[in-house]
């Protein structure tokens, strides 16, 4: 027993603050009969933090879509437990589900609104459904409208309004009921990269405003790296890699993240460095090194101070600077001599700043 | 034949054809809406799963369609004089009109509904919506146009088997037809039925038509 659980027995009354908002303990999915089995998710270990946005990032057929569907209950569990809010979802009756889900927001790639009804009478739907009457949705609604932007919309159909608006309506149709969970199921998916922005910084503002929790599952990299604070890679149904945005994106250590990174993250070499990049050096070869700039290491004027140790010529191949969940991240890659007394000099250099590096090989 | 006269049995007739279209229209797609939603929604993993009497239903459905109407018609005689104490004359030609319009009618219901994208499905549950809610905010609510053109081509449908039931005494235009046109050989009644039958189907076609895209929000223009 941990001392965790040992402290749950003694005090078991309140749902503290630090208790996370979903947690997924040992869930496995399979889906088919018996003689064609799919195993969709197996035996994933998650938390979602309270008030965080946490992104769940994996390609298609991952298990993502299905691992979000758990925590609303649109898809049961086959073994594990899925806790919400301090509620396990896998033992609630269809009526406790339905109340779990009013509470629990949900937004979708594809907007799924209804086309015969006007932006208005698409964020009314969740309050009817509740029972509320005409007067108590008409307040709640208009300003959920103009929270996202929409107020003199109110009377378009959806296919009178844009992708991004309908995704807008479909977000304030999601926060009618006021929920403390916001589900995003690929939300900008269908979107363009602008309006994909846009969209992203609602989200941020919400979660800000609102306090409201985030949940997302997205194939995007960029979706991740703008607004999630963090992050959980899947790959053929398990977590291969969870933790703070930066941390992850920063550190990756499985190749699936490295592989879905590479397009988000500016760290790829340049076609024709790659091409003659070689494991060993030969005589007279340069060793290439990438710089990695973060936390304080970003703000300090460093590489004008290797290239003065060096004494050596030192040129830049390639470079970016970009912000990963509100923290910039500087990558560089650099050519010097492979030379024993110079690559001793940098090596000194680096473990004096703190500078963090990775050797990506040789070239002629 | 004088035109009065002519006129007189027109009018008679497109009465009796109106009157049968209409009841057995009304109260066949009031029984088939039901029967078609369940269709819809009965399947595996569906909203009301029942796979076994979704099965059973779609088996008798299509046993009565695939029915000739008109052996429909005596088949059933006796269930006819149960309803309305007679087999004969226009009240009874309802009852076979209104038995083939169920499943008639069902199976374009069940179309419209099984056209409304599952997403919108998923959306309303995961806002907490029992399945009744399901049913009538979103399937019928979304499938109303589908429903609105489903309906228009049943009664277009009856107006057709509607010249059927002549054979019971039940009247109506397409007896007229038969009667005078082709029995008494008289072609200016004939082409006089035909003319009428085909401006009423027209109308009920247009008409229909028209509600259909009232009804329908899905590519409206700014």
């Amino acid at each position: 027993m941990t001392i965790s659980q040992a402290a749950a027995q003694v005090a078991p009354a309140p749902v503290a603050v630090s208790t996370p908002m979903v947690a997924f303990e040992a869930v496995t999915k399979r889906f088919g009969n018996d003689s064609n089995q799919f195993t969709a998710l197996d035996g994933v270990d998650l938390t979602v933090a309270r008030g965080a946005i946490t992104g769940i990032i994996g390609r298609s057929g991952a298990g993502k879509s299905t691992l979000i569907r758990l925590v609303n209950g649109l898809e049961k569990a086959t073994s594990g437990r899925v806790v919400v809010d301090g509620i396990e979802v896998g033992g609630l009756p269809e009526s406790g589900l339905r109340d779990l889900r009013r509470h629990v927001g949900m937004i979708f790639q594809h907007f799924n609104l209804l086309s015969s009804r006007t932006a208005f009478d698409n964020v009314a739907l969740p309050l009817e459904i509740a029972g509320l009457d005409r007067k108590q949705i008409r307040d709640k609604v208009a300003p959920l409208l103009d929270l996202v932007g929409l107020g003199d919309k109110s009377d378009r159909y959806p296919s009178e309004l844009s992708g991004g608006q309908k995704q807008r309506v479909g977000i304030a149709r999601a926060l009618a009921t006021s929920p403390k969970l916001l589900l995003s199921d690929e939300a900008t998916s269908a979107l363009d990269p602008e309006t994909t922005q846009s969209i992203l910084a609602l989200l941020k503002k919400i979660n800000a405003e609102l306090g409201l929790t985030v949940l997302l599952i997205t194939h995007e990299m960029e979706v991740v790296k703008t607004i999630a604070s963090d992050v959980a890679v899947i790959d053929r149904g398990k977590i291969v890699e969870a933790g703070r945005t930066f941390d992850v994106f920063t550190g990756a250590k499985h190749e699936t993240t490295r592989s879905l990174l590479s397009a988000a993250v500016g760290t790829q070499l340049p076609e024709w460095i790659r091409a003659g990049l070689k494991p060993q050096p030969s005589i007279g070869d340069r060793i290439l090194v990438r710089l990695i700039f973060f936390g304080d290491t970003a703000f300090k004027p460093l590489t004008g101070r290797l290239v003065a140790e060096l004494g050596a010529d030192v040129n830049i191949l390639a470079g970016s600077i970009e912000e990963i969940a509100g923290e910039p991240y500087g990558s560089l890659v650099v050519a010097y001599p492979a030379d024993p007394a110079v690559m001793q000099r940098a090596n000194e250099f680096y473990a004096a700043t703190g500078l963090a590096t990775e050797v990506l090989g040789y070239v002629a | 034949m004088s035109l009065d006269m002519l006129i007189g049995l027109l009018l008679k007739a497109l009465n009796q054809t109106a009157q049968m279209v209409a009841i057995a229209g009304l109260i066949g797609s009031l029984i088939g809406l039901p029967i078609g939603v369940f269709l819809a929604t009965s399947g595996k993993g569906e909203l009301f799963p029942a796979p076994v009497a979704n099965r059973i239903l779609g088996a008798i459905v299509n046993a009565t369609r695939s029915t000739p109407f008109i052996i429909l018609v005596v088949a059933i005689i006796p269930f006819t004089r149960f309803v309305t104490g007679t087999s004969i004359g226009t009240y009874a030609a309802i009852v076979p009109l209104t038995i083939a319009t169920i499943p008639f009618f069902a199976r374009l219901v069940e179309a419209a509904i099984r056209e409304i994208d599952k997403g919108l499905i998923e959306a309303a549950r995961a806002m907490g919506a029992t399945p009744l809610q399901i049913v009538f905010k979103v399937l019928l609510a979304e499938a109303r146009p589908g429903i609105t053109l489903a309906f228009t081509m049943t009664i277009v449908s009856l107006i057709g088997y509607s010249a059927m039931v002549g054979a019971v005494g039940g009247g109506g235009l397409g007896d007229l037809g038969i009667r005078y046109g082709y029995q008494r050989f008289m072609p200016d009644v004939m082409l006089a039925v035909v003319v009428v039958l085909i401006v009423l189907v027209q109308l009920v076609q247009s008409a229909g038509d028209g509600l259909a895209r009232r009804f329908d929000k899905r590519n409206r223009k700014n």
